[in-house]
């Protein structure tokens, strides 16, 4: 069996799956349930200075549909934890000293004072956490007071405050960094810079779920106004992906541990991030939507896939695909393929015809009893037809041998590597050595 | 299948020997002839048209007689927007509220579903198709208007889907129209055949002042053609004729008059029009003589009014009956049993029927061979539902395979004179052909009247 265990920055816990800082983890009750549900860890809903701040009295969430209501995407205005800060010590301590072997970390977000910083950690190192997350993502509400995403997307502000921290505590120091910037390199860096242990990201990307069109407000309607809120779940999974994997590969902060986080719902998307970089992961929404149990599910299934390849612990996986995504100036021009239509399982319903025809090369054919056949003559191996098709594994895509005739450009399939930077029509090309 | 309880106090129930009304308590009738397919919420109408695949040159399409747009309707549905759905269904098929509901779905659109191929579990369209429909009509607004009137009178026999979808259109096209129907209520087969629990809560009449809504179309009842009015007289009084009366006669069984014995058609007429269920008699043993949808119709709603036994008697293999499998399914699983390869030879009975005598059948050289092996079946009644006929063909019409033989869009031999639906050749007999046949038929009645296609054939 698979051994699970992990050890992020020398914060321990049985598994790799965290619950992210967030309502799930906002008091005593759901905590201790979560850990009895199985979940690795938690990161405590973020913490601030007393008077604790308010929520609205409306809905705080918006939210994104697919088939049969299935959630996609959550949207959120709520703010940090709304409870005093004694209560949420007081109660950390207690599930601390009562699940020892779990991960508790605890989020926080007060004013970009240096002493605001020194006094907190210094309550939060009282309770026996094993170590603190600086809140620099949420992308409402505590921005407009120049905390969350205001300080996240100022990368000197990011490396700042990560050195005071560093200073006033011994516990790692984890950077939560915001998706709302351009280049998410710069403030993984400047964590880096500020001697931060590791980053955790993303947090909730700046958004507005939708509008009533009877009352023209955004949704979630507050008194009929709305206000931009943070995205999350399923909808948000590439992005974070995305930008776990740059921050993975950049020469500034590679080797830096990452905490991935973003629609993280099943125990595939967990081993994608894990693979990806991410030495454990967060999640909130699936939690959200299905439950703790959802955590059961995580664990067997990342134990399976792992025992069926042979994986026997997470470093077996960790950061794996990461040598795999590369620039697009660096593929492989010489690798082609056409898609291939299995008749056999082909229901005929013609989505890869409407689409081709319509959107892309004309590379489909229909031929008399509803019969799809690709042409090789004019497929450019989009994959758009694999992408629409119902059937899983009908359309496949299939490589050219080198030596093969590429019937769409006249030319022989060449063996070797050749990328862009080498193209005779890169006006910038450089000689292949 | 639904629960059947014998009446209380009365004494009488199922096994109430002879012919009684009154088997089941009113009840146990109410749930037995209720909606056998109850509309879709709004949140299984979502889940069910999300499975639509959008399918190019959907193969439904081109299943259902009238064509309609049905991954269009489908999506709108999807998109939160039945009201244009139904206005994609009403733009090909005026009664898509009835074919919603009658439809042998299993072998036109669904049967063509991608989805049954794939995993034996077609999209929903007709249940789609109703939800769409009945949010669109529960509105009460007729969703099409007239163009301009063009001054042209076109007369239209009979009031069945085939006449109301050709008037409907020419309505809408602009023209006057006149609907010559024997009966006293319109509808056709929509309001005296179809089997009740198909279209409960007097849909069949509530469809036909929805579709009455256009304007533009007078209905005379009590105006059969060949008594009241003449063929001749209705080409003298407007600019062309529709000819829609459907199937007016019934093929006998030859085997004698005996009381109990009698037309399913005639039967189930008098139990759609029922004031009262409980006051219609049955008997405890029925034999249904067919093979097709009247048959399968009058065996299992005499099942339904609490008859004890019935059996359909069927000459050839079960894989030859006209009802649909589906629709066979439905009679077994009503309790009814389908005797297949059999006729009946011989009727038993003093002053009434007493019993059925029956032959087995095979296939011979010469075709169906009756055999010597005989079997009988105790009946209080006989429904026989070997197949109806036209009635009455006006001279001057050339018939052919007992129909009225017509050309492209309807056209008959006769100057003027268009037919379509039951009493025509072509398609099955079929609410929705009627309606496509009915539809086309006003389509080149239009091009006639208003030369477009005169001028197109010139081009
Ligand atoms: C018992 C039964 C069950 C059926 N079930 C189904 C089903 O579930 N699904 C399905 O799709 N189809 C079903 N059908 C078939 C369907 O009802 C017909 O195909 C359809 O009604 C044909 O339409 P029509 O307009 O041609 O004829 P009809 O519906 O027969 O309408 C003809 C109209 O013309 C009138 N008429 C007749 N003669 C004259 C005259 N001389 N002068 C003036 N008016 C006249 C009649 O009174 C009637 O109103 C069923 C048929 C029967 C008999
Ligand atoms: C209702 C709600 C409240 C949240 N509150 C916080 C918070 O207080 N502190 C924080 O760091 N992140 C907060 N988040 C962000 C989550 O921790 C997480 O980064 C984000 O939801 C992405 O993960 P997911 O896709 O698994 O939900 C919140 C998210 C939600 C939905
Ligand atoms: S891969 Fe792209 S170009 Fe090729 S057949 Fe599919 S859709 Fe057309």
């Amino acid at each position: 069996m698979a051994d699970l265990r992990c050890d992020f920055v020398g914060i321990k816990s049985p598994n790799p799956f965290w619950l992210a800082s967030a309502p799930p983890t906002d008091k005593e009750y759901n905590v201790r349930r979560a850990f009895e549900a199985g979940w690795g860890g938690v990161v405590w809903k973020t913490l601030g200075t007393d008077p604790p701040i308010v929520n609205v009295n409306g809905p705080r969430y918006g939210a994104v549909w697919g088939a049969d209501r299935r959630l996609l995407g959550l949207n959120n205005i709520e703010l940090i934890t709304d409870r005093p800060l004694d209560v949420n010590l007081r109660e950390i301590k207690a599930v601390k000293r009562d699940y020892p072997d779990r991960a508790m970390v605890v989020s926080l977000m007060v004013p970009c004072e240096e002493e605001a910083w020194r006094a907190i950690l210094g309550m939060v190192e009282e309770t026996g956490a094993d170590g603190v997350e600086l809140n620099f993502g949420c992308p409402h509400g505590m921005s407009e007071r120049g905390m969350g995403s205001a300080v996240g997307q100022v990368p000197e502000y990011i490396e700042m405050v990560a050195r005071w921290c560093k200073a006033h505590t011994r516990m790692p120091v984890i950077v939560k960094l915001t998706p709302n910037i351009t280049d998410i390199r710069y403030p993984a860096r400047a964590a880096h810079r500020g001697g931060a242990d590791a980053v955790s990201l993303i947090n909730t990307v700046s958004s507005i779920t939708g509008v009533d069109l009877d009352s023209f407000s955004p949704e979630p309607s507050i008194d009929g106004k709305g206000s931009h809120g943070g995205y999350c779940g399923p909808a948000v999974k590439p992005i974070a992906l995305n930008m776990v994997a740059e921050i993975a590969r950049d020469p500034e902060t590679r080797g830096l541990p990452i905490s991935g986080i973003g629609g993280v719902t099943t125990w595939r998307d967990a081993a994608e991030f894990i693979a990806l970089g991410a030495g454990s992961v967060q999640v909130c929404t699936a939690a959200m939507t299905y439950g703790f149990k959802v955590v059961q599910e995580m664990i067997a299934g990342l134990e399976q896939w792992m025992d069926a390849k042979g994986h026997a612990n997470l470093d077996a996986i960790r950061g794996r695909a990461v040598p795999n995504v590369t620039d697009w100036q660096y593929l492989n021009l010489n690798y082609v393929t056409k898609a291939r239509i299995d008749q056999d399982v082909c229901i005929k319903c013609g989505r890869c015809y409407a689409v081709c025809e319509d959107t892309s090369h004309q590379a489909i054919a229909m031929k008399p009893g509803r019969v799809f056949e690709v042409i090789d003559a004019e497929c450019v191996a989009c994959n758009l037809c694999v992408n629409v098709c119902p059937v899983e594994n009908c359309i496949t895509m299939e490589r050219l041998e080198a030596g093969a005739l590429d019937e769409r450009t006249g030319q022989v399939v060449r063996p070797e590597y050749a990328n862009w930077t080498t193209h005779p029509n890169n006006p910038m090309a450089r000689a292949a050595e | 299948m639904k629960l059947m309880q014998p009446a209380d106090g009365s004494g009488v129930g199922p096994r109430t020997p002879g012919v009684a009304a009154g088997r089941l308590d009113a009840e146990a009738l109410a749930r037995n002839f209720d909606d056998i397919a109850p509309p879709l919420s709004d949140h299984e109408a979502l889940v069910a048209a999300d499975r639509c695949y959008f399918c190019y040159d959907a193969p439904c399409i081109t299943a259902c007689p009238t064509a309609i747009d049905i991954p269009l309707f489908i999506r709108e549905i999807a998109t939160g927007a039945p009201e244009a759905a139904a206005r994609t269904i009403f733009d090909a098929n005026i009664l898509g509220g009835m074919c919603a509901r009658v439809c042998p779905t299993e072998t036109l659109c669904e049967q063509a579903c991608v989805r049954e191929a794939a995993e034996g579990r077609p999209v929903e369209i007709g249940r789609l198709q109703r939800y769409a429909t009945d949010i669109l009509m529960a509105q009460g607004e007729h969703p099409f208007s007239r163009a301009g009137a063009t001054g042209r009178r076109v007369a239209v026999v009979g009031a069945g889907p085939a006449g109301l979808a050709c008037a409907h259109r020419l309505a809408m096209l602009g023209h006057d129209v006149v609907i010559y129907e024997a009966k006293p209520k319109g509808g056709g087969l929509n309001e005296y055949g179809i089997a009740a629990y198909k279209t409960p809560d007097g849909f069949a009449q509530a469809e036909l002042d929805w579709l009455l809504g256009i304007g533009g179309i007078e209905i005379r009842h009590g105006q059969a053609l060949g008594r009241a009015v003449t063929l001749e007289g209705l080409r003298a009084e407007h600019d062309a004729v529709f000819l829609g009366m459907g199937l007016g006669g019934v093929k006998a069984l030859g085997l004698g008059d005996l009381e109990g014995v009698r037309p399913a058609v005639e039967f189930i007429a008098e139990l759609r029009q029922a004031e009262e269920l409980a006051a219609l008699p049955i008997g405890r043993r029925v034999v249904v003589v067919g093979g097709g949808m009247t048959a399968i119709d009058a065996a299992v709603q005499s099942k339904l009014l609490g008859a004890d036994e019935v059996t359909i008697v069927y000459r050839r293999g079960r894989d030859r009956m006209a009802a649909s499998g589906h629709e066979q399914e439905h009679a077994l699983g009503a309790g009814v049993r389908i005797v297949s390869g059999a006729v009946p030879v011989a009727l038993h009975g003093e002053d009434r029927l007493q019993a059925v005598e029956c032959a087995y059948t095979r296939d011979g050289s010469a075709g169906l061979e009756v055999t010597g092996e005989r079997f009988t079946l105790p009946a209080d009644q006989l429904f026989v539902a070997i197949g109806q006929s036209l009635a009455g063909v006006p001279d001057g019409l050339a018939v052919e395979g007992g129909k009225i033989q017509v050309g492209a869009g309807g056209r008959t031999g006769l100057e003027g004179v268009w037919a379509g639906g039951d009493c025509t050749p072509g398609g099955e007999d079929l609410t929705v052909t009627a309606v496509a046949q009915g539809r086309d038929a006003a389509m080149d009645i239009n091009a006639a009247l208003t030369g477009a296609g005169a001028a197109r054939a010139a081009e």
